[in-house]
């Protein structure tokens, strides 16, 4: 077989180095200090949520080891038995509101990461198989959509939990009910998009089997706007937990996640016992802040029109 | 064009020696915009909407041999590349038969139609559309031969370096992504992932139209250096009449989704028949008359949703008659090898 050089051989175009769109993702990521600021704080709430029950001074679910005699203390007050300082204090069941913030941050964490996950994933396949299908099937899915999204999310997840009943399951999957729209509809349009591209052309006339068409070339080329709005989801999730858990509907009481330990010390506020919501909700605040830092920088760098 | 371009070598194959490699029968393809829910409810309510019906495409016949190079030129919108994506397999005709080899490509099971399909390749207008930006190019090239046991995983990486080297590629660049290289080298990357496959015939459309002029030169030196070694047959699709001259064994013109001239370069040039490639010819600035004024053909190109009737130029054509408002022209032949379109033909 013989060897052509037809032209000359083509000469390197960029430095000699091997730059992955991944490569080069991160390093226009880094440009800003603002989202590498809340990556770096978010990271160090989600391993204090990941290692709490290592690092936390107490097991707050573990009723024996909570003292009612030592109820609402004073941040920084020493408990009974001297053998501990409660550095933010203590609700009305002597529960040690540090150790309450770490794991309460465990549970809300992996509630609103979990339910965004899985919202990503139904979502982002009906989006791709509405794109992908076109016609009636396109139709049916994207008038689901519209009617999710025409609906106060608050209100939806709270009529669902009231079918479903508290647990932290439940919440979950009322959770991706309200979400997974969000992802279908993002999916969608930049599969739209890409669909007509010369390259997903160029694979129908290398007669690639269907799936892979989908799964290696169209998935990979919608992820960045898919990843932009599951960071924002997650925040979101986070929110509507504590919003259900604030009003009862949430997680049981005996596990509280953020927004439950808001609600405990709500009746305390007004007299003048603020901690025991107040720093649950800075917790609180400090995660979305974080999520949100990082998912704004993101859809800066991964948004296709501000690309040459 | 400035570069030298290498001419094609004629060929001096019998006229009809063996059933053509392809050959197009009344291929039509309508592109039918449907109105939605709230378009049918617009128009219930009165508004001017309707369904849009465009003939990109309607009925062409086009045989083309093997080892045979065919221009296919048209102004903007004419249909050239929904003809060139249908020859590709990747739209299927609205009506109309495609035969590969004497074979209806409709008629061939599974086994047999893949076989056909990856034997037609196509070479994309827009090099950076063309190659998925996600991933390595060597994943690119080396897919398709993978997934269709064309190679073995042990040689795939042997055989991806051969085809970056006949495509004019320095194979050691292969595990770069597609952004880190220029337009011109990601032509050829294209060009490499068609070869793969092992391809008989390449429908390029507007392959390089995106290029600099002076790698437009170099990328189709590189499709005749292909012809001539791996006895390729090519249609292709161009709107520069300049390249077309100096590519192709024969010229089909298109206009408004018809064929309206078909013959071989050397006769299109020299004695142009229909009034639309006359006009056109004289559109072209010419390697060997630069100096002639630059002239685009006379008056708008019809909308294709609502065409002319009769023969579809008669809005523009200096000769049009009554007759070529009401009737349609039919392709006949006014040389040998040479077919026009034009109801002049027949008052001669
Ligand atoms: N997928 C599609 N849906 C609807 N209409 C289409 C589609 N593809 C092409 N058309 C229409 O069909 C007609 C022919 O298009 P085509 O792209 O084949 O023209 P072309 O000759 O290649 O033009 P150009 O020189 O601009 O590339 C145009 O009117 C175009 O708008
Ligand atoms: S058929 Fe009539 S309108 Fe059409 S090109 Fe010939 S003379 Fe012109
Ligand atoms: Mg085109």
């Amino acid at each position: 077989m013989s060897i052509t050089t037809a032209g000359p051989a083509a000469a390197p175009a960029a430095a000699a180095k091997v730059e992955t769109p991944f490569q080069r993702f991160v390093s226009e990521f880094a440009a800003s200090k603002l989202a590498l600021f809340g990556l770096a704080v978010f990271t160090m709430i989600a391993l204090i949520a990941i290692f709490a029950p290592w690092i936390a001074p107490q097991n707050p679910y573990d009723l024996a080891q909570l003292d009612i005699m030592d109820g609402r203390l004073e941040p920084g007050a020493r408990s009974g038995d001297g053998t501990m300082t409660y550095w933010l204090g203590t609700d009305d069941q002597g529960r040690d509101m540090l150790s309450g913030i770490m794991y309460g941050l465990r549970i809300s964490l992996t509630v609103g990461a979990g339910s965004a996950l899985i919202a990503c994933v139904v979502g982002a396949s009906l989006g791709l198989l509405a794109a992908y299908a076109g016609g009636r099937t396109d139709s049916a899915i994207m008038r689901l959509v519209d009617l999710q999204l025409s609906f106060p999310a608050i209100l939806a997840a709270l009529m669902i939990l009231a079918f479903l009943g508290k647990g932290i399951l439940n919440v979950v999957i009322a959770l991706v009910l309200v979400e997974w729209a969000y992802y279908a509809r993002t999916v969608r349009g930049s599969a739209l998009v890409e669909r007509r591209r010369e390259y997903i052309e160029a694979a129908h006339c290398l007669a690639l089997p269907t799936r892979r068409i989908i799964f290696r070339h169209l998935l990979p080329n919608c992820l960045p706007p898919l990843i932009v709005v599951m960071t924002m989801q997650v925040a979101r999730a986070i929110a509507l937990e504590a919003t259900l858990s604030f009003l009862g509907l949430g997680v049981p009481i005996t596990e509280p996640s953020l927004g439950l330990l808001i609600a405990n010390g709500y009746e305390y506020m007004l007299s003048g016992k603020y901690w025991i919501s107040f720093y649950p909700g800075i917790a609180l605040l400090i995660t979305i802040v974080s999520i949100n830092l990082v998912g704004d920088h993101l859809r800066d760098v991964l948004n296709p029109r501000l690309k040459k | 064009m400035s570069a030298v371009i290498e001419r094609a070598a004629p060929r001096q194959a019998g006229p009809q020696a063996a059933p053509p490699a392809i050959e197009l029968r009344g291929v039509s393809k309508r592109f039918e915009k449907r109105l939605d829910l709230a378009g049918k409810l617009a128009r219930a309510l009165g508004a001017p909407v309707r369904e849009e019906v465009v003939h990109a495409v309607d009925k062409v016949d086009l045989s083309i041999r093997k080892g045979e190079v065919v221009g296919l030129v048209g102004e903007s919108g004419c249909g050239k590349s929904t003809l060139g994506r249908m020859v590709a397999g990747i739209l299927e005709p609205s009506a109309g038969s495609i035969l590969w080899h004497g074979r209806d490509l409709r008629s061939l099971s599974g086994a047999e139609a893949r076989e056909a399909k990856l034997k037609i390749q196509m070479i994309f207008q827009d090099p950076y559309a063309s190659l998925n930006p996600r991933m390595k190019v060597q994943d690119i090239v080396g897919e398709a031969p993978l997934v269709h046991g064309l190679v073995r995983r042990g040689e795939l990486d042997a055989y991806v370096d051969e085809q970056f080297r006949r495509a004019g590629l320095d194979p050691s660049l292969k595990r770069r992504y597609p952004h880190q290289f220029s337009g011109g080298q990601r032509q050829r990357i294209g060009i490499a992932r068609a070869l793969a496959v092992k391809p008989d015939f390449l429908v390029c459309d507007e392959a390089v139209a995106a290029l600099d002029v002076s790698i437009q030169a170099q990328i189709l030196n590189l499709f005749m250096t292909l012809r001539r070694e791996l006895d390729l047959t090519y249609l292709f699709i161009s709107h520069d009449l300049g390249v077309v001259e100096h590519l192709s064994d024969r010229v089909v013109i298109m206009y408004l989704g018809r064929v309206v001239e078909e013959a071989p370069a050397e006769e299109v040039f020299a004695r142009p028949n229909h009034p639309y490639t006359r006009s056109l010819l004289a559109a072209v600035p010419r390697i060997e008359a630069r100096k002639r004024a630059f002239n685009t053909v006379q008056g708008e190109i019809p909308s294709p949703l609502n065409p002319p009737s009769g023969c579809h130029f008669h809005p523009r054509c200096p000769h049009a008659m009554e007759r070529c408002r009401v009737e349609v022209p039919k392709l006949r032949e006014v040389a040998p090898g040479h077919r026009s379109a034009c109801h002049l033909n027949d008052a001669a």
